[in-house]
């Protein structure tokens, strides 16, 4: 008896299922690679443009260091390549100074919205109110109703008073709108978050002699860090990249990273290099954040859609 | 809402004296009074009766923000152990309050007057003038216009984040690379992504999708030529930032169905596609009907890249109201007739959500 012969054979409907396996798998994997590519590719044109010269993007070259020679062209003339970065530069304290910023603004904005907010969320989520007519679900409706007011409502009657109230071009003037308009967000995620921690938690406290604001700090606020960080990186996300308001509301002292970004576009003698680089730095902390803050993100997110 | 008490049951023994009470009261009507009489010294300089020597509006809105922390404190002080709890609330809805309701009241002042800002006449009344204007706008029209177009490729979008969803769901490898590169558009500013893609990538002469489009024998590619095809292009463009948080929000939906439920399915002899139309996609009914509306308001302010890109070129046929607004305001600086057209806009969006989350609550209940 020799061992050749197969004792058990895959039947022919067990071939057909590993064939059709095979093909959902190449499939699968073809669709998410091709998006992958679709996600990733402008990111990578805009890296590596800020490393080309003028014939490499006429010829339209695509890989470094095999189809051209990577210079630091587009980052000398924003004052960050190794060579320059020693100098003075006007171009790099004018950067510096919209990074700085974008960076105070959206901070402190985030942070405020965040807690402004997550007080009304754990307020609304433990206690009844009553504002004159208002109830607990008109007071959360009047908060998340401000979501559906557009900017451009706001604009223009924020662009008078602030005239009045020599607000216009301060970085105050930006945040108190940034707060405004990322809060009902905060609100909404901090709702969930809030309503998923049981209250019998606050009620021990209590009987154990802490104040209402002392149970809160002490005993809920550290159980909903992870939400109220998801909450704050999702507004850090939507305020830094803002551009409306502070394309209309400052002009030189508090204009943001996009507003320079947005103007150099503007001007036709600007070249793609200096502007790949322009937009990569300005995109930069942002992927930063969304490479390693991942989940963070999602979790934001994902709040308030599944109830 | 339960309207029978508290979540959250505290009891308190507030034993608080008449005086603390009214000082309470004082304080709070002493700063309203101040914040009136402030404000009322100003409006009357502002109107040229007297003069005070006030340079700005400055000293209303620090009287205001007095005002704001006595009541505040206030509640404290008059309710006690009740204060506290709206004190939780009070601070986001004074915050709110005076962020949106003044300015929209104000707006609407604004809305009937001819106010050019750069104009040494000042603002005028003119009364039904702006609507009159607005009714032979024909590009005010347009851009309404646009917008719909602009929120039905949504569904194109949802579709999209869909099938993205189901392929992250599955089980694959690397999931979480996958999600991290499909969740990337979202975090780029539509002024960087206007440049990169707007800008660089659809240049006509060297930009690589138009290299692209030229090897796949389109001759003379133009993505911002025609109408249409610019529409479509600027449609392409948000959809490539925004369908990630569709993705995450239908993702979520997903991975919150129990497994059992597909696996009951597919024993009953359900195949994928069944199974999918029959056990899936109803399950994710109401996730899917939040993500389109979230994604509707997100949509109606669509401004930043049409500003970037071809600031609502070519002819307007890419105009969103936002931005039709913001080249308004800035080529003429007429504030008062870009406060009314916003102000439509804003009647317009309220009236359709309203109807739109009236047609999902009632398209949601029989199925669910």
């Amino acid at each position: 008896m020799t061992a050749t012969t197969q004792i058990f054979r895959d039947s022919e409907a067990d071939r057909r299922h590993r064939a059709k396996w095979w093909t959902s798998r190449i499939a699968i994997y073809g669709v998410l690679i091709l998006w992958t590519v679709i996600c990733l590719f402008p990111i990578y044109w805009t890296i590596t443009t800020s490393f080309k010269m003028a014939p490499n993007v006429m010829k339209g070259n695509m890989v470094p260091w095999v189809d051209y020679q990577p210079a630091w062209l587009g980052w000398r003339s924003l004052g960050l390549s190794p060579d320059t970065i020693g100098n003075e530069s006007t171009v790099r304290a004018e950067f510096m100074k919209r990074f700085l910023n974008s960076a105070v603004i959206s901070v402190t904005s985030s942070a405020l919205a965040v807690a402004l907010g997550s007080l009304a969320a754990y307020g609304l989520s433990r206690f009844n109110y009553r504002f004159g007519f208002m109830k607990n679900a008109d007071i959360s409706f009047f908060f998340l109703s401000q979501l559906i007011l557009p900017p451009v409502v706001l604009a223009l009657p924020f662009l008078v008073l602030y005239r009045e109230l020599a607000l216009l071009d301060t970085r105050v003037g930006l945040i108190l709108l940034y707060t405004l308009s990322v809060l009902p967000i905060v609100i909404w995620i901090m709702r969930d978050q809030f309503g998923s921690i049981p209250t019998e938690l606050e009620e021990a406290a209590l009987v154990d002699g802490l104040s209402i604001w002392g149970a809160f700090a002490t005993i809920i606020l550290p159980i909903a860090l992870p939400g109220m960080v998801a909450a704050f990186i999702l507004s850090l996300v939507l305020t830094w990249n803002e551009y409306f308001f502070a394309a209309l509301l400052t002009s030189t002292y508090a204009n943001t990273l996009p507003v320079m970004v947005a103007s150099q576009t503007g001007s036709q003698g600007i070249s793609w290099w200096s502007m790949a680089a322009l937009s990569f730095a300005a995109i930069l902390p942002l992927i930063v954040i969304g490479v390693v803050l991942e989940k963070y993100i999602i979790k934001g997110m994902a709040a308030g859609a599944v109830k | 809402m339960s309207s029978e008490g508290d979540l959250l049951h505290v009891v308190t023994n507030d034993n608080i004296p008449e005086g603390r009470k009214r000082f309470g009261r004082a304080i709070i009507w002493g700063t309203a009074g101040l914040t009136a009489l402030v404000g009322g010294l100003q409006f009357l300089q502002a109107t040229g009766q007297a003069e005070f020597g006030f340079a700005n509006w400055r000293p209303t809105l620090y009287a205001f923000c007095t005002w704001a922390v006595a009541l505040c404190w206030g509640q404290v002080l008059i309710n006690g152990e009740h204060g506290k709890r709206t004190l939780f609330v009070l601070p986001a809805a004074i915050f709110v309050a005076a962020l949106t309701i003044f300015p929209l009241l104000f707006g609407l002042i604004i809305a009937f007057s001819d106010w050019n800002l750069s104009s040494p006449t000042g603002r005028q009344f003119n009364g039904l003038d702006n609507i009159r204007q607005m009714w032979t706008d024909p590009f005010y029209w347009n851009a309404l216009w646009n917008m719909v177009l602009y929120s039905l490729a949504i569904l194109v979008e949802y579709a999209i984040a869909f099938g993205l969803a189901l392929l992250l769901n599955a089980q694959i490898r690397a999931r979480k690379f996958f999600r991290v590169a499909f969740l990337l558009p979202l975090m780029l500013s539509p002024v960087a992504v206007s440049w990169m893609i707007g800008k660089s990538m659809l240049e006509a002469r060297y930009g690589p999708l138009s290299r692209l489009a030229r090897f796949l024998g389109v001759e003379n590619p133009s993505f911002f030529g025609s109408p249409e095809i610019a529409r479509a292009t600027i449609m392409v463009m948000d959809a490539w930032t925004y369908i990630p948080f569709m993705m995450i929000m239908i993702l979520a939906g997903l991975q919150a169905i129990p497994k059992e439920l597909n696996e009951a399915a597919k024993v009953d002899g359900a195949n994928g596609w069944r199974n999918f139309w029959e056990v899936t996609f109803p399950l994710m009914l109401p996730v899917s009907i939040t993500a389109i509306l979230i994604r509707i308001i997100f949509k109606l302010k669509l401004a930043d890249v049409v500003i970037n890109v071809t600031s609502g070129g070519p002819g307007g046929a890419t105009d969103t109201v936002t931005s039709f607004i913001f080249r308004e305001y800035r080529e003429r600086s007429n504030v008062g007739y870009g406060t009314l057209l916003a102000f439509v806009y804003l009647v317009v969006i309220v009236i359709a959500m309203t109807i739109l989350m009236k047609l999902a609550d009632r398209w949601m209940r029989p199925r669910t």
